[in-house]
């Protein structure tokens, strides 16, 4: 019994040390924004920037068209059952602006970008690069961590626009193959009803996502040690801890904005 | 056991610009440095040997300020780490470079990036033409001027150490630190960087300070030589001396033999 005590409590410090590593990591890197004025840094960004939009865009093009086919497969189903197919293209698009967007491409975000972003940083420690840093005094946080946050900060919510469309595209096909709902019926009908709040809390976790992301992902990569076995669980525990923060800040979010209604 | 240790014989005029006092240091359980002192001259090289896992790369990472001791303290110039303020480290560090083991250069980076980061970094006054020829002047140094486009994914282990060494003297330090410059290396690569680091401290006229176990290099390349076994330093001379030292721990470990007090050792594992 007190073994098992021993261990939660471990468990549970070892916890709050990571958190407070991150948010140690996430202020310091925050802080020195402005060295983005020196040219060779805002070049780091602008290479992240690509590695996190340009290279998932394939992924997310699957990934979103086949969430609004489901989407609109699955409201249709109901709605025919009341002859209310009409009224799929504001399901889709709601769903799609305000949680499924933005959900989804911070999940492909986190596995595939954060996870390397955490191996590629966990390498670079085991491999006394990072001390390599540490002794030309180059800050590790604004060389490496500051670029890929600011990065994540700008492209998870451009990412999520063009998941938006897609998957409002997927799903207008489906309603018009499998209920017969028109292009221009789907549109009208998806405009109509989509608010400008539902644009912008959208946008807002997917920006929330992205400092999540890339936060979680640099700081375990910098913690890493022990070899590869230890990058490969920097990189597990990165894409792990940040699915279950991309759920719980999600929830959070949606309360605050539709739920006490800001 | 008794171990005795020899006077330190500088060949330099005594100006020490490193000094280590009692410095003590442990990994969890596991306890590397027992008190070892050291003065290191101006202008000198002196080579760090000892078995594998002793805590040659402990001692010298200290040096640089990577590690801190759980007691004793480290003067560089004449300014302890312990009293030395975020800035002040941070302008000490200009004034070192330290080729790692591996070489740690920076994968997603050209061979000539990475020389030109430390100035990129910290020579805000330097122009980009400026930065480019004294890039290349460090190449030429390290016969390295070609490969400055290459990946360091594109180029050998013995060019990856010398890259490294162009990058750890772009800024001109007043001290170079080498960790195991030769380990890994064919023995006539191992004789270039033996020779680069000769040459850079005539260029230079750094202080330098280099780790390795491979006695042909110490040999080479040392002024003095320093032996650092069980957590302390058991020997100081000059090539000479420690090739003719009474120690029978420092005889053993030059020789290589199999039979001798180190053979009485458990198997050291953690470096």
């Amino acid at each position: 019994m007190i073994g098992w005590i021993a261990k939660l409590g471990d468990g549970l410090a070892k916890g709050a040390e990571g958190a407070g590593y991150a948010l140690s990591l996430l202020s310091h890197s925050g802080f020195q924004v402005g060295a983005l004025l020196r040219r060779h840094n805002r070049e780091s960004v602008y290479r992240q920037m690509f590695v996190c939009g340009i290279q998932t865009i394939p992924v997310t093009l699957i990934v979103s068209i086949f969430t609004g086919m489901i989407l609109a497969l699955n409201g249709g189903i109901s709605l025919s059952e009341i002859g209310q197919e009409e009224i799929i293209g504001r399901i889709v698009a709601v769903s799609m602006v305000r949680e499924m967007g933005p959900f989804m491409t911070a999940l492909i975000l986190a596995a595939s970008v954060g996870s390397g972003m955490a191996a590629e940083l966990g390498t670079m420690k085991v491999s006394e690069e990072i001390d390599a840093l540490d002794v030309m005094s180059i800050d590790a946080s604004r060389f490496l961590v500051l670029p890929r946050l600011i990065a994540m900060a700008i492209m998870t919510p451009m990412v999520t626009i063009y998941t938006n469309v897609v998957g409002i595209l997927g799903g207008a096909i489906i309603s018009y193959a499998q209920y017969g709902v028109s292009f221009a019926l789907f549109r009208s009908d998806a405009f109509e009803y989509l608010a400008v709040k539902d644009i912008y809390t959208g946008l807002l976790k997917a920006f929330i996502f992205g400092v999540v992301i890339a936060t979680v992902g640099c700081s375990q990569g910098l913690r890493a040690s022990g070899g590869a076995i230890g990058v490969g669980q920097a990189t597990r525990k990165a894409v792990v801890t940040s699915y279950l923060l991309i759920i719980i800040l999600g929830y959070y979010v949606t309360f605050i904005f539709f739920r006490l209604d800001w | 056991m008794e171990i005795a240790a020899t006077d330190p014989q500088p060949t330099r005029e005594q100006n020490p610009v490193v000094t280590l006092k009692g410095i003590h240091k442990s990994f969890g359980d596991f306890t590397v440095l027992q008190g070892v002192d050291l003065e290191i001259q101006c202008g000198e090289t002196l080579v760090v040997i000892g078995r594998s896992g002793t805590g040659k790369s402990v001692t010298i990472r200290h040096i640089v300020g990577l590690l801190d001791p759980d007691q004793g303290t480290v003067s560089v110039f004449d300014q302890s780490y312990a009293k030395m303020s975020k800035r002040a480290r941070k302008e000490l560090s200009l004034r070192l470079g330290y080729l790692f083991q591996s070489g740690a250069l920076l994968n997603w980076m050209t061979v000539a990036e990475n020389v030109a980061l430390p100035l990129l970094e910290h020579r805000h006054d330097v122009s980009p033409k400026e930065r480019r020829e004294r890039v290349y002047e460090k190449l030429r140094l390290v016969h390295m001027e070609d490969a400055g486009n290459k990946y360091p994914s594109e180029i050998s282990g013995g060019m990856k150490k010398r890259a490294a060494l162009a990058r750890a003297t772009v800024l001109d330090p007043e001290i170079i630190l080498y960790d195991e410059p030769t380990s890994g290396l064919d023995p006539v690569i191992a004789n270039t960087i033996n020779e680069l680091i000769i040459h850079t401290q005539e260029v230079l006229n750094a202080t330098q300070v280099v780790v390795t176990h491979d006695m042909e290099s110490a040999y080479k390349v040392g002024d003095r030589i320093a032996m650092l076994y069980k957590g302390k330093i058991i020997a100081v001379g000059t090539p000479q001396e420690i090739r003719t030292s009474e120690n029978s721990i420092v005889q053993q470990f030059i020789t290589g033999s199999t039979s001798g007090p180190m053979s009485q050792d458990e198997e050291i594992t953690a470096s």
